[in-house]
């Protein structure tokens, strides 16, 4: 089976103001959610008490939070998860509370709900500990960025190439923060891990863009960039989406069997290759061919002067 | 023509077949069992494991093979009942309550030969067998608080026995321009030069500066950067002793106790549930008394008649397993302690004692005295104990005492001695119990998580599928999309997740469902390797080459641009791996390995396996691509 048995031919060049449209708009519209929105933090990052319990049968959520309030915890958040038996509860840190008896609090509270409940997981998290991981949240960010930005600078052989590279890097990252604000998803350690798998992995694409244009630009000096580019993206863009839907395959196996825990993971990884993708296809080459892109600035012509000084 | 040199075909079968012997442990599941170790540490020998055996069989529980892992017996049963069962006959025993400690775990079903050679199934994490998660903050800072309250009281000890006058004798901790200092202020009449002749000994190593007052002169004696870090470490590693010490006395199976930063704790604990009693036991306070023996009188005639002689107190409760009887007189008590350590002496093994100023001084005045006389060391534990009374919880403390050795005074000595007598494994135990006796400075709880066995369970079965459901997702895309290359392909994804899994068995890095979502995007990604180089054989074939030409060609364009892919998802990887803890560091370790077994297998491992079927010098007219 193949789908791209010929050679597609697609003019991303010539369309590329309605692409940088789509992807102004998106960022936009994701900065705008992230500043007046925020991000839905998870305990990981603000501290507090994450529980989730089992009743032998359904249960109605409001009763639970009545419950909860009447036993002295404060603004409690109650969620069915998973099923009509299972709810998920978190509680903002209460300084006033001693963290340590959080537990039995909790299971005495829910005793006089349905039968009682059964607390099958129990996160605890201090706000001096929250505080410190969204730092160290942060400082991952910066570094991998860092990372890929130095590795980027060394690889491409001019600014150019470079720029497009890291507009695109930028530019994952930013649509799917963009994501969980406007969806107000839970945001954790682990969607912080899958943004920075997403940033390593979404400039594969680029990376694999960026050589074939290389490699083009040697055999075929005289043809004008925009076309050179043109070439290189559609030759290999069959790469580009075989990978892309092979690992959506997981990723989607993921999403939708993986669980609750795995739920913000696996939701950040798909939308990080989505965009991934959109960006190496239809941005980053872009942005290098509105720099000025030649293949000049690939395969400086040899100077004369220093063939003259050659014995 | 298309060829592949030897060395590489074997060395990419010598990989996998390791890779498949290190990774086949993870394949046979888990037993319920319950592990049985020695109250002493001592390890289990075939002896002791009879013994356990014969008194299940005693007692009609059924169980299956036992074996002896890192000193410690595993039981293992067929179910969950025989096991708890088999928990609480040995906890009741009469001659085994005493003796064993014992955890409920779970025994990987490893055949014998893959034990012998040392090879184990990954160790699952907290999220997938349950368990606790407990991270502790160190006041570090009170520690050092501590050791200037040492040096303050030796100072004015020193001055006073040197007949110099004192203004004041300062800890200086914080908030000053010279912080974490000890400041000696004298009246005016005071010499200076002789007061700081004689707190020369006290204030050895610190940083001394004196300087002029209206009143008077001040001495300030700072510790330095590295003596504060010393102190620091050192508090943490004998709360970490301490801890782990307890943890042991929990019978928790595979604990882990390990500092996490600059002064935090972590104890993971998997398979324990009741969050309440594990931490109050872990909180607990501890100090030590060193006292005199009374040898005056009989320990078992006191033992015997329940009479104990005015200014002694009897010891039932010893390590030695004899009764003691002690003088009431305490001599130091474990606050003067300041290090204990195991050695080895002249006399054999010995536990060097370090004491501080005071506690020497008053250990010298007792060995002077009662030279070739027997000494007690008695181990105080206080501990909140939580117990239900007409259905209403109820809580008290409870104080143990337990005399840890008694051994006879060989020489004068005052805060540094030896405690002699003992066997190697006696002596480190012994410095152990010393050093643990007391936590050395208080520890918060500032995070917790527990997650349940079935929730454990659950996340796993949920982990397992997806990766099931995912790669056989994959395998088919493949099989249809690049025919016999795909069918190859897959192969070479089946040994990426076959090295990828002994990788994580050697390290024994345990598996966390992040974890396993990233074996899962392992597979997704690593077909990216295959992807470029199959679609650049296709390009080749379309331009004309021949089907070997295209082939080797397909490697050797596709090289570059794999490499690069795979760089960019290291840097990420690294810094995760770096940064991050638990579950998010297993699945930084997991990303990160997968990237290196990717480029092996599908540069290595494809290559030899299509040369190996379409190379040599045979005429191939077309390629099932």
């Amino acid at each position: 089976m193949e789908f791209f048995s010929h050679q597609t031919n697609f003019p991303f060049m010539a369309t590329r103001k309605v692409w940088y449209t789509l992807s102004v708009v998106l960022m936009i519209v994701s900065l705008g959610s992230l500043l007046t929105r925020g991000l839905n933090f998870a305990i990981d990052f603000t501290g507090g008490v994450s529980a989730a319990a089992t009743f032998p049968q359904a249960v109605n959520v409001d009763e639970v939070r009545t419950h909860l309030t009447a036993a002295g915890f404060k603004d409690p958040q109650v969620q069915n998860f998973g099923s009509a038996h299972d709810i998920a509860i978190r509680l903002p840190p209460d300084p006033s509370q001693s963290p340590a008896n959080v537990r039995a609090r909790l299971e005495s509270a829910l005793h006089g709900v349905n039968g009682g409940a059964q607390v099958s997981q129990l996160d605890v998290v201090g706000p001096q500990v929250g505080k410190e991981l969204k730092t160290s949240a942060a400082w991952a960010l910066f570094f991998t960025l860092l990372g890929i930005f130095i590795y980027i600078a060394f690889r491409f052989h001019t600014w150019r190439l470079s720029f497009g590279a890291i507009l695109a890097v930028l530019h994952d990252p930013i649509l799917v923060l963009g994501f969980f604000s406007i969806t107000q998803m839970s945001f954790d350690l682990a969607v912080v891990a899958a943004i920075l798998a997403v940033i390593g992995y979404s400039l594969n694409d680029t990376v694999v863009v960026f050589d074939r244009i290389r490699e083009r630009f040697e055999t075929s000096r005289r043809t004008p960039p925009s076309v050179v580019l043109d070439q290189s993206i559609n030759q290999t863009l069959s790469r580009t989406i075989m990978t892309k839907v092979v690992t959506s395959i997981v990723v989607v196996a993921l999403l939708v069997l993986g669980g609750a825990v795995l739920k913000g993971f696996s939701a950040a990884l798909m939308i990080g290759i989505i965009a991934g993708t959109y960006s190496s296809i239809y941005i980053s080459s872009a942005i290098a061919l509105d720099c000025g892109l030649t293949a000049e600035h690939i395969f400086p012509p040899v100077k004369k002067e220093a063939l003259d000084h050659r014995p | 023509m298309l060829e592949y040199a030897r060395w590489k075909y074997f060395l990419v079968a010598a990989v996998l077949l390791l890779a498949l012997l290190f990774a086949l442990p993870n394949f046979f599941g888990e037993d319920p069992a319950l592990q049985v170790a020695r109250k002493d540490h001592a390890a289990m020998d075939a002896a002791a494991a009879q013994a356990v055996e014969g008194f299940l069989t005693q007692h009609h529980i059924p169980f299956l093979k036992s074996y002896i892992d890192s000193g410690r017996l595993m039981v293992r049963f067929a179910n969950v009942p025989d096991q708890l069962a088999a928990r609480d006959a040995v906890a009741a025993g009469e001659q085994f309550g005493g003796t064993y400690i014992t955890a409920l775990s779970f025994a990987p079903r490893t055949p014998e030969f893959l034990r012998r050679l040392g090879l184990r199934p990954m160790p699952l994490g907290l999220d997938l067998r349950g368990g606790l998660y407990l991270l502790y903050q160190v006041d570090v800072a009170s520690a050092v608080s501590q050791a200037l309250d040492g040096f303050a009281q030796d100072a004015r000890r020193a001055l006073a026995a040197a007949n110099i006058p004192v203004t004041e004798v300062s800890n200086v901790s914080l908030g000053s321009d010279k912080p974490n200092a000890v400041r000696v202020v004298l009246p005016a009449q005071a010499d200076v030069s002789a007061a700081k002749n004689a707190l020369n000994t006290v204030f050895q190593g610190l940083s001394v500066d004196v300087e002029s007052l209206a009143s008077g002169s001040a001495i300030t004696a700072q510790m330095t950067n590295a003596q504060i870090k010393e102190r620091q470490d050192y508090a943490i590693q004998q709360n970490i002793t301490t801890l782990r010490n307890r943890v042991n006395e929990l019978g928790v199976s595979e604990p882990i106790v390990q500092r996490q930063g600059l002064d935090r704790i972590n104890v993971q604990l998997p398979g324990v549930q009741d969050s309440a009693e594990v931490k109050d036991i872990l909180g607990r306070v501890a100090t030590l008394e060193f006292r005199l023996n009374d040898t005056q009188n009989d320990p078992f005639e006191a033992a015997r008649t329940g009479r104990v002689p005015l200014g002694s107190k009897l010891y039932t409760n010893t390590r030695m397993g004899r009764p003691v009887l002690l003088k009431r007189e305490i001599i130091a008590t474990g606050d003067e302690l300041t290090n204990a350590t195991s050695g080895q002496a002249q006399e054999g093994p010995v536990v060097n004692v370090k004491l501080d100023a005071r506690g020497g001084e008053a250990m010298l005045k007792a060995t002077r005295q009662n030279l070739n006389k027997p000494m007690g060391v008695v181990l105080i534990e206080k501990r909140r104990e939580t117990s239900v009374v007409d259905g209403k919880k109820v809580t008290r403390d409870v104080t143990d005492e337990q005399v840890i050795n008694d051994a006879t005074i060989r020489g004068i000595f005052s805060n540094s001695f030896q405690i002699s007598g003992l066997s190697a494994g006696e002596a480190r135990d012994l410095a152990l119990l010393m050093r643990s006796g007391s936590l050395a400075t208080v520890i918060y709880l500032i995070e917790e998580r527990a997650v349940g066995p079935s929730l454990g369970r659950d996340n796993i079965q949920k982990g397992v599928t997806a990766l099931i459901v995912g790669m056989v997702g994959v395998f088919v895309f493949m099989a249809v999309y690049y025919k016999v290359f795909g069918l190859v392909a897959d192969l070479v994804l089946l040994a990426n997740v076959v090295l990828l899994t002994a990788l994580l068995s050697m390290m024994r890095a345990s598996l966390s469902l992040p974890g396993i979502a990233g074996i899962i995007l392992t597979v997704g990604m690593a077909v990216d390797a295959n992807v470029l180089i199959y679609e650049r054989i296709r390009e080749e074939l379309r331009k004309g080459v021949t089907p070997q030409a295209a082939i080797r060609a397909g490697f050797d364009k596709a090289f570059s641009a794999i490499a690069d892919s795979n760089v960019t998802t290291l840097i990420a990887g690294v810094v995760l791996w770096v940064l991050g803890t638990g579950p998010i560091r297993g699945f930084a370790v997991v990303l990160t390995l997968g990237v290196a077994t990717s480029l092996f297998t599908s540069l290595m491992g494809s290559r030899a396996l299509l040369t190996l079927m379409y190379g040599g010098r045979r005429k191939i007219a077309h390629l099932p691509i």
